[in-house]
């Protein structure tokens, strides 16, 4: 029973998520019934489902909220935005309760009697209002006629995905009296016959006291397949029909849009495609083929390695050698085949990220007070599931900023001769290896001079420093600085910017923000597209191997001794053409022995981590390749200056630097012994 | 002593559906200690491993067991016993601990194993209180078999708890 509540969960929250999105597509006033319909499922199959596993709490809350999408299906109730608002909490409180149920926390009884209570008084209200409508549409929903005509044409591959007419002439049959007229017109010559395809149209006659959902649901397969127009028989209870909402379809295509009667049967149908073309598997299966890819792909370079030097070193190929070779460079072609396809499995659309912020501007800009318009764009950038996981957060974050500092209120805007409401464009695409996400809006921009001020009065900038305005924008990400003017429960405690920034360099991305004052800001956010693999370059430093993650690196190359200089006789820099980098002696930082003190020809290997240069002194740079991350956490700790460990081709381990931390490390390392008077300050202003 | 990494998984297979507490044990110079069978994942012989910069001596590395990143740590270095060579013999003993609400992996290098007893619970006594001369963090009990004093380890603080703890409320 237990897996079975996992998926109903699982299923429900995402119906929520539907029903939340498309509460706020809602047009208030004018609204699509498809939309309604669409809310309405989504709340009909929780109910369902919270009533079959004995959550009747849940289903019995449900049910208020359904009847209201029901009134407001059947177009006997009006979308208001009372209404919306009222329907967004419920779909709240069924969240939450969910959540309590399917963690086993406690239910917000107060709240929960509150919301539905508001739900009951405008079911109550309006309800007697449109008691007269109300009661012609249940006329209507359910209306017999003597019988109905039903022009039925199949397309002509109809046959092809299964579907016989003829059986469903016999299930017509089971409903009443039925009368058949086939219309052959198009039947095409003998010759051109294809026994595959169908030409035949019928027109039924079905008498009887029948309903048309019952009518409806013999052809619910075929709905897209066949053009079918249901008509009742006889006359009278047509101009009862005619005075409703669609009821009655008109063709096929007025079906699907026809809300009630047609409508579980589209959704049944809708839902049969989709569940062919996705399954729901858990991620742990996923992760562990994953690891065994990664084996794989480890046991394939030590094949390939020692492939290698068998060929070389018998120094005859004979044709089998050639065999082997060719055999493993085949290998290797379909390991790194499987390996991104495998990698791609746990890739998802970041609209799962974007799909939370609708809602969030509804609620903040009512809040707030503020117009805002929500652009998203590249929804269907895909990327890692645990990047997503760990971006919404930050995200949420940022939007939140973006309307309580950024956007301004529709009276500042108008004053300052923008347009009333404001803009906040989502934006993710690939570059790279990297996802990026940027986040605008056409707002105020930073206030460079109120965070100047701030950063003056709380000493993080020293009176007389001058900075360049990306430093100045940067320090809103430095913790414990706010500029909103009040405090507010959206957002500006101080607490948020530095937090964002630490959460994603804790993915390995990046995060910075251009501004221009009066027209707005843009936060530009880059993250790794997955946190499992990463192109490296190997180096050697003593007798060790380590990994240098690619992306951190700007370029690799000789120390010449003349653009070597130091500082009090000890920090060493390097003039890397028109700036000075500091160098850090990888044996130094991590504790090993130098064979050699001069510097003069090492190799340097030039990195930029969080925005700041330095050259990390290597012994030899190995090959480049993609490696498997595996955590050091897993089984001991997190370690300063590494972000992981991975497996080579020869099976043994190899450490990943990560950069930032490891300039960190030399920053601690370096500067109370080298410059006691300060002067280690120095290099780091260098290196940012 | 001699006894061979092959022969003693076999040995622990075997004697595994008796009743009493068993524990594998092992040697470091003269004295005998011993460690939760159910806690044995294997032994292997010793083989190099990839140091980890700016950690404890003790902890020797990381090693590659099938996949995994699993550190290992010296124990004549965690118990700040003198330090032998490794010989063929040296083996390691890979151990399940439980540290910080999780399961962890890791290896333990000592100079040999040497057999599976059985220790009646009641048969277990309490470490004495040797102030601060020896650590008795990691002791968990002393037993007697065949005359010989055993050292019943508590490995679930070897790999230095404390750190542990401290690194993943921060992590968070």
């Amino acid at each position: 029973m237990q897996q079975f509540h996992q998926t109903f969960f699982e299923e429900s929250f995402e119906g929520l998520d539907i029903m939340e999105n498309e509460l706020l597509n809602l047009d208030v006033g004018n609204a699509d019934s498809e939309v309604i319909n669409t809310i309405f499922r989504s709340a009909h199959s929780i109910k369902g489902g919270s009533g079959t596993f004995g959550f009747t709490a849940v289903a019995e809350f449900t049910h208020v909220a359904e009847t209201l999408l029901d009134e407001m299906r059947d177009g006997i109730r009006q979308v208001t935005q009372e209404s919306v608002d009222v329907l967004l909490k419920s779909v709240d409180v069924m969240r939450a309760m969910l959540t309590a149920l399917s963690e086993g926390g406690e239910m917000d009884a107060d709240n929960i009697a509150s919301v539905q209570m508001e739900l009951e008084q405008l079911l109550g209200t309006e309800g007697t209002a449109a008691a007269s409508a109300n009661t012609e549409s249940d006329n209507n929903s359910n209306e017999n006629a003597d019988g109905w005509l039903i022009s039925f044409r199949p397309h002509v591959e109809m046959l092809r995905t299964g579907n016989d007419p003829v059986r469903m002439m016999y299930a017509l049959a089971e409903l009443g009296e039925i009368e058949t007229k086939a219309d052959i017109s198009e039947l095409p010559s003998f010759a051109d016959l294809d026994p595959e395809d169908s030409f035949i149209g019928w027109e039924i006659t079905l008498k009887g006291d029948i309903k048309i959902e019952d009518v409806k649901e013999v052809f619910d397969w075929v709905e897209d397949e066949c053009d079918l127009d249901i008509q009742p028989l006889s006359a009278p209870s047509e101009t009862t029909i005619s005075d409703t909402p669609p009821v009655v379809a008109e063709s096929s295509a007025a079906a699907a849009v026809t809300p009630s009667p047609a409508a579980p049967a589209k959704a049944s149908t809708a839902k049969k495609n989709t569940e062919s073309a996705s399954i729901r598997v858990g991620i742990d299966k996923v992760d562990e083929i994953i690891n065994l890819v990664g084996e794989l792909v480890i046991t394939q370079a030590m094949l390939g390695q020692v492939g290698g030097e068998i060929c070389n070193d018998d120094g005859h190929s004979s044709t089998q050698m050639e065999k082997l070779l060719e055999g493993l460079a085949q290998l290797e072609r379909n390991t790194r085949e499987i390996q991104e396809s495998v990698m791609r499995i746990r890739m998802l659309p970041i609209s799962f990220v974007f799909s939370r912020v609708p809602r969030l501007v509804h609620d903040l800009s009512g809040k707030l007070n503020k117009k805002v318009n929500l652009v998203t764009l590249g929804e269907g950038t895909e990327l890692d599931k645990t990047v997503m996981e760990k971006i919404g957060d930050p995200m949420v974050h940022l939007v939140r900023n973006a309307l309580d500092h950024g956007i301004e209120t529709p009276e500042q805007r108008v004053a300052s001769g923008k347009e009333e409401t404001g803009t906040l464009t989502l934006n993710a695409y690939h570059k790279g290896g990297n996802i990026v996400i940027e986040l605008s809006d056409d707002g105020a921009g930073i206030n460079k001079e109120r965070v100047l001020n701030k950063a003056r009065k709380n000493g993080l900038v020293g009176e007389n420093e001058n900075l360049s305005d990306d430093a100045i924008n940067d320090l809103i990400f430095h913790p414990g600085l706010s500029t909103a003017e009040t405090l507010s429960d959206v957002s500006g405690r101080g607490v948020g910017m530095d937090v964002v920034r630490k959460n994603i360099k804790s993915l390995g991305g990046s995060v910075r923000v251009d501004s221009v004052e009066g027209e707005g800001a843009t936060f530009t956010i880059q993250l790794p597209l997955t946190l499992a693999i990463l192109d490296g370059q190997l180096v050697k430093v003593a007798n060790e191997t380590f990994v240098v993650p690619l992306v951190s690196i700007i370029e690799s190359i000789q120390v010449k001794s003349a653009n070597l200089s130091g500082i009090a006789g000890k920090a060493e820099l390097y003039k890397l053409r028109d700036e000075y980098i500091p160098i850090i002696r990888a044996h130094s930082v991590f504790g090993m022995n130098d064979s050699t003190e001069s510097l003069e020809d090492r190799l340097m290997v030039v990195v930029e981590g969080d925005g700041k240069k330095a050259g990390i002194i290597v012994d030899d740079l190995l090959a480049q390749q993609q490696v498997v991350i595996k955590s050091l956490e897993t089984n001991y700790q997190r370690v300063d200056g590494l972000s992981g460990a991975t497996i080579l081709g020869d099976g043994t381990v190899a450490l990943i630097l990560d950069i930032s931390g490891v300039i960190d490390m030399f920053k601690t390392l370096n500067t109370p012994p080298v410059n006691p008077d300060g002067e280690g300050s120095n290099i780091a202003e260098q290196a940012a | 002593m001699s006894t061979t990494a092959t022969e003693l998984n076999s040995v622990i297979n075997s004697e595994l559906d008796s009743d009493a507490d068993q524990f594998l044990t092992f040697v470091l110079g003269a004295e005998e200690y011993g460690v939760d069978i159910l806690r044995v994942q294997e032994i292997k012989g010793w083989d190099s491993v990839t140091p980890i910069p700016n950690t404890p001596e003790y902890i020797k590395g990381v090693i590659n067991l099938r996949g995994t990143i699993v550190p290992i740590v010296d124990l004549r270095q965690r118990f700040s016993m003198p330090e032998v060579e490794y010989g063929p013999i040296t083996v390691v003993i890979v151990l399940k601990i439980e540290c910080a609400d999780r399961d962890r992996i890791m290896g333990i290098v000592v100079d040999g194993v040497s057999d599976v007893y059985d220790v009646p619970p009641d048969e277990m006594k309490e470490a004495p209180d040797f102030g601060n001369v020896v650590d008795t963090e990691f002791v968990q009990g002393l037993a007697t078999v065949d005359e010989k004093m055993i050292i019943i380890l508590d490995i679930d603080h070897l790999l230095s708890g404390n750190e542990i703890a401290a690194t993943d409320s921060l992590a968070v």
